[in-house]
């Protein structure tokens, strides 16, 4: 046998140095127990025998998933959603439970589709339960960023995955202060909603549509994603490359769309700026990007990778490819950064929101060494970013090679959350977000860095374990 | 939680701190040489490391558990206490700083991630036996190589994992394989030995090692010794390991003859091994230990016989000054578990079982969970050296010393005063090459120096102790 060229040592220290001594070059693993509880459960499932195979084809057919944008309608169009039906952040959460923000949003969206005169009237409308309806944005292939607040009339970005057609929806992004996801449901709340609808979305529809009729190529929402991790955005809480390239990409059909279909100069102009203005108008496209390519691992018995993370303000729950639509729920944490103006700690409620679809397919948070400006969020510095992307490999099967981190010699972001690793080093996924004011109406208080509650990556890991036991037994 | 009683004790759980049992030895002797520590144990508060506290007069608070940290520390006085609580958090930390170099990259924290920065390695795990397998699994689902070094690992994991290794043609090594040499890469407790046309298959670490010295001091060296585990052979696990390490000696080129070493196997896995062994282009000649079956000595002497080799004499080196044999029996004290079998068997073979004779194995899980083994912490077996020469009927100790990578620097540092102040006969094996760290005649000038008769061969040494107590009778 060929004399080993490397040696990887986890346990006694002393063995490596053996190893050391005789000059072969050894890896040591800073090996450490797992969290409380797991040591069964990690072994059952270290034993499935579907195990291996399942994660590669779960990686795999995440990483094989391309999305474009191929539409604008609306949420009553696309999702066929109907009066009194709303879609939120999240796990599943019924109105008693809702936290401000959550409440804020869907006041403000009762309100829009004038299911009441006044935001504040809906209170009771919700509380009665009557002709009024909750349910997850997930559950219908949709994200929604924040509160994640979709009614019928809002207009969504309809993505599709070329190659088998899959679509996933998300509204679009309506700035940042007071608006709608973040809880605050005043006029201009609305008045802003009421000009999406009327003019952005069937703007956007049109310049989407033209383009598509012209024999052009759709915009390719994951390429914009290659090109932005490159330019400093971690397409989270930085999205400003992409919101650019966006632009680029529609505004010659935006203009092409003032002949003849009912738009003007001025609304076009109006557009262009709103767009152009808001840094974070991508994000609803990175997100059901992401929930896309995700979604195609979903249901891989035996798979241990997540799909989903997601918020609604008071639960965090998680999704993964072996265990079906089951929702993993623990208490949502507060976020850690900066506050807007005088608002403080205090004022934020925990943590909400869909986007956490990004750090599920390895950017955001997990992106963090390719956008070091965040890490301002909590007075970190650009080392820390470094060690942040650097330490979510250590809880990930794989690098996806289409994002990759200049800084990290072009290193894929790390890609695919693994339970089991999650549970074997304690490291949790570590999301950039906003804060939304804890009391409905106040809108965003400030952005920072948030991680999920632990004890869910336990949960979900003892239900993966059952599932392999069962599996054995038949 | 802090108790401290008039004697001047300090015992102190630290939960959710976790350091091996091997540093926390280093830690230990650190503390215990600090001004006005009197005794010092840094530990995991598992049941056998809270015995050897209450043993040692230490009162440990009952909710400790395993997952604790106990410091414990006698003193010369309490003003001693702050000073030695320092020193306690500095040897922790320097026990866990390592040089990093200029990089600033934070190492891997499971052994998949360690695989993914170092393609091509053949890793070692001497983690908990709970938590051995997850980590070993990393390894064969990276298809690479893997040595468990850790011990309680449960049947069915090792089953698990070997059957998920003989899909992919990984060898797995262990677990409990404390011995291997991988192309002359020496991993766990390895001795030096020289390249040579011999491959060894070892159920048994401390047989391999014998083995190896024995060949070494004839001359015949080794280039492979893949340990497989002491239960590859049994029913259970059905000889995965054992048939991947023949295949992988087979295919050397190098090897001229195979041995396989174990206890016998169970009778149905014995024969498909014996029929695998058959279609091999490479010779494989069994040294299979037991009542009635050649010892490993003897099995060494077949290897060279084979090989066309000489049979040298096996070194003896007398005592300076030999012990009087006053008691009537043997007391042997082993750090290795087959070669604490191995005496048993010969002294059962030659005076019958039911005389007295007794034999310890401080490398017997009982003795090692969350502690070193008696191979790097000789505490244990030099506490028992002493109670076992006060017995009367004590005739002969009978010791072994396991040389080789990973073993302790300097057994005779300790081994060789706490002789020195016996009367009695003490026969001790030193298996071990002279190209050990340690070396070996190093270790023989120091045990002869303090009154022990050193063999190289167990076997041989274990004979020597029987005819000194029957030649008292």
């Amino acid at each position: 046998m060929s004399t080993p060229t490397a040696v990887v040592n986890v346990g006694a220290d002393l063995l490596a140095d053996a190893v050391a001594d005789q000059a072969v070059p050894v890896t040591r693993v800073d090996w450490r127990p797992p969290m409380a509880g797991t040591e069964a459960d990690l072994a059952t499932v270290a034993a499935d025998p579907r195990r291996r195979e399942a994660n590669e084809r779960a990686l795999a057919a995440m990483l094989g998933v391309t999305a474009t944008l191929v539409d604008v309608v609306p949420a009553s169009e696309a999702l066929g959603l109907e009066a009194g039906q709303f879609l939120h952040a999240g796990p599943p959460i019924e109105w008693e439970r809702a936290s401000g923000p959550l409440r804020g949003a869907l006041m403000g969206g009762a309100a829009f589709e004038g299911l009441v005169e006044d935001p504040e009237e809906a209170v009771a409308l919700f509380e009665s339960g009557s002709n009024v309806s909750l349910e997850p944005c997930h559950h219908r292939s949709t994200v929604g960023p924040m509160a994640g607040v979709v009614t019928p009339s809002m207009w969504m970005f309809v993505l599709e995955d070329p190659a088998t057609g899959r679509r996933t929806y998300c509204s679009l992004n309506e700035g940042l202060g007071k608006v709608l996801r973040y809880g605050a449901y005043g006029p201009e709340v609305l008045a802003r909603l009421r000009w999406m609808s009327e003019v952005l979305g069937p703007l956007l529809q049109a310049a989407v549509r033209a383009q598509a009729s012209a024999g052009a190529d759709p915009v390719d929402v994951t390429g914009i994603l290659t090109q932005m991790l490159q330019m400093g955005d971690e397409a989270h809480n930085r999205n400003r490359a992409g919101t650019l390239m966006l632009l680029r990409d529609l505004s010659p059909a935006m203009v092409s769309a003032i002949d003849g279909r009912g738009f003007d100069g001025a609304d076009v102009a109006a557009a262009l700026r709103f767009i152009g203005g808001n840094d974070h108008f991508f994000l609803n496209l990175a997100m059901p990007a992401c929930k896309l390519a995700l979604d195609a691992a979903r249901g891989i018995e035996g798979a241990t990778m997540v799909v989903a993370m997601a918020r609604n303000g008071t639960d965090f729950g998680i999704q993964v490819a072996g265990t079906g639509d089951e929702w993993f729920t623990g208490p949502a944490q507060l976020a850690d950064g900066l506050f807007l103006g005088d608002y403080g700690p205090e004022d934020a409620n925990p943590d909400i929101g869909d986007s956490a679809i990004t750090e599920t397919a390895g950017i955001g948070g997990f992106a963090m060494a390719t956008a070091p400006a965040i890490v301002r969020f909590v007075g970190g510095s650009v080392p820390d970013a470094l060690a942040t992307t650097r330490r979510m490999h250590e809880i990930t099967l794989g690098e996806n090679p289409r994002w990759s981190v200049p800084v990290l010699e072009f290193q894929g972001t790390p890609t695919g959350i693994d339970v089991a690793k999650v549970c074997r080093t304690g490291i949790l996924p570590q999301i950039n977000t906003g804060m939304a004011g804890k009391v409905a109406g106040v809108g965003q208080v400030g952005a920072g860095l948030v991680t999920p509650p632990a004890e869910i990556f336990p949960q979900a890991l003892a239900r993966l374990a059952e599932l392999a036991a069962g599996g054995r037994r038949t | 939680m802090t108790t401290a009683a008039p004697d001047h004790q300090h015992v102190e759980l630290r939960p959710g701190a976790y350091a091996d049992s091997v540093t926390l030895l280093q830690v230990s002797r650190v503390v215990q040489g600090l001004a006005g520590v009197v005794a010092a144990q840094v530990a995991m508060a598992t049941p056998l490391n809270v015995d050897v506290l209450t043993e040692m007069g230490f009162e440990v608070p009952p909710q400790a558990g395993a997952n604790d940290l106990v410091v414990a520390l006698r003193l010369a006085s309490p003003d001693a206490l702050a000073a030695a609580l320092a020193g306690v958090d500095r040897a922790l930390l320097d026990a866990n700083r390592r040089e990093e170099g200029a990089s600033t990259v934070a190492p891997p924290r499971t052994t998949a991630s360690a695989l993914r920065r170092t393609p091509g390695a053949i890793t070692v795990v001497s983690v908990p036996g709970a938590n051995a397998f997850v980590e070993a699994m990393d390894a064969v689902d990276a298809g690479r190589d893997v040595m468990v070094f850790s011990d309680n690992v449960p049947l069915e994991q090792e089953v698990a994992l070997k059957r998920a290794a003989a899909e992919r043609g990984v060898l797995v090594m262990g677990p409990d394989c404390g011995t291997a040499v991988v192309g002359g890469l020496g991993l766990g407790f390895a001795n030096v030995v020289a390249p040579g046309p011999v491959g060894i298959v070892a159920a048994s670490g401390t047989g391999c090692q014998q083995l190896l010295a024995l060949l070494a001091h004839a001359g015949v060296g080794v280039t492979s010794a893949l340990g497989v585990g002491g239960r590859d052979l049994s029913a259970a696990v059905g000889g995965l390991a054992t048939r991947e390490a023949l295949r992988r000696l087979d295919e050397d080129p190098g090897v001229e003859l195979i041995v396989l070493v174990s206890k016998p196997p169970a009778a149905e896995v014995g024969a498909e091994i014996e029929a695998y062994a058959a279609t091999l282009a490479t010779p494989v000649q069994l040294a299979l230990l037991g009542p009635g079956r050649p010892d490993l000595t003897a099995a060494a002497e077949a290897v060279l016989a084979r090989l066309g080799g000489d049979v040298p004499t096996w070194p003896v080196d007398p005592p300076e000054s030999p012990g009087r044999v006053d008691g009537t029996l043997i007391r042997g004290l082993f750090v290795g578990g087959t070669l604490k079998s191995e005496a048993e068997l010969i002294v059962g073979d030659a005076a019958g079982a039911e005389v007295g004779h007794t034999f310890v194995d401080f490398g017997d899980d009982e003795y090692t969970t969350g502690r070193a083994h008696p191979m790097i912490d000789p505490t244990l077996r030099l506490e028992h050296l002493v109670r076992a020469a006060a017995d009367p009927a004590t005739g002969v100790l009978l010791l072994d010393v396991v040389l080789g990578h990973g073993a302790e620097p300097d057994p005779a540092a300790l081994l060789a005063p706490a002789i020195a102040a016996l009367d009695l006969p003490v026969v001790v094996a030193v298996v071990g090459t002279d190209g050990d760290p340690q070396g070996r005649d190093r270790q023989v000038e120091a045990l002869v120096a303090a009154g022990a008769e050193v063999h190289l061969s167990n076997a041989g040494a274990t004979r020597r102790a029987l005819e000194l107590v029957e030649a008292d009778r």
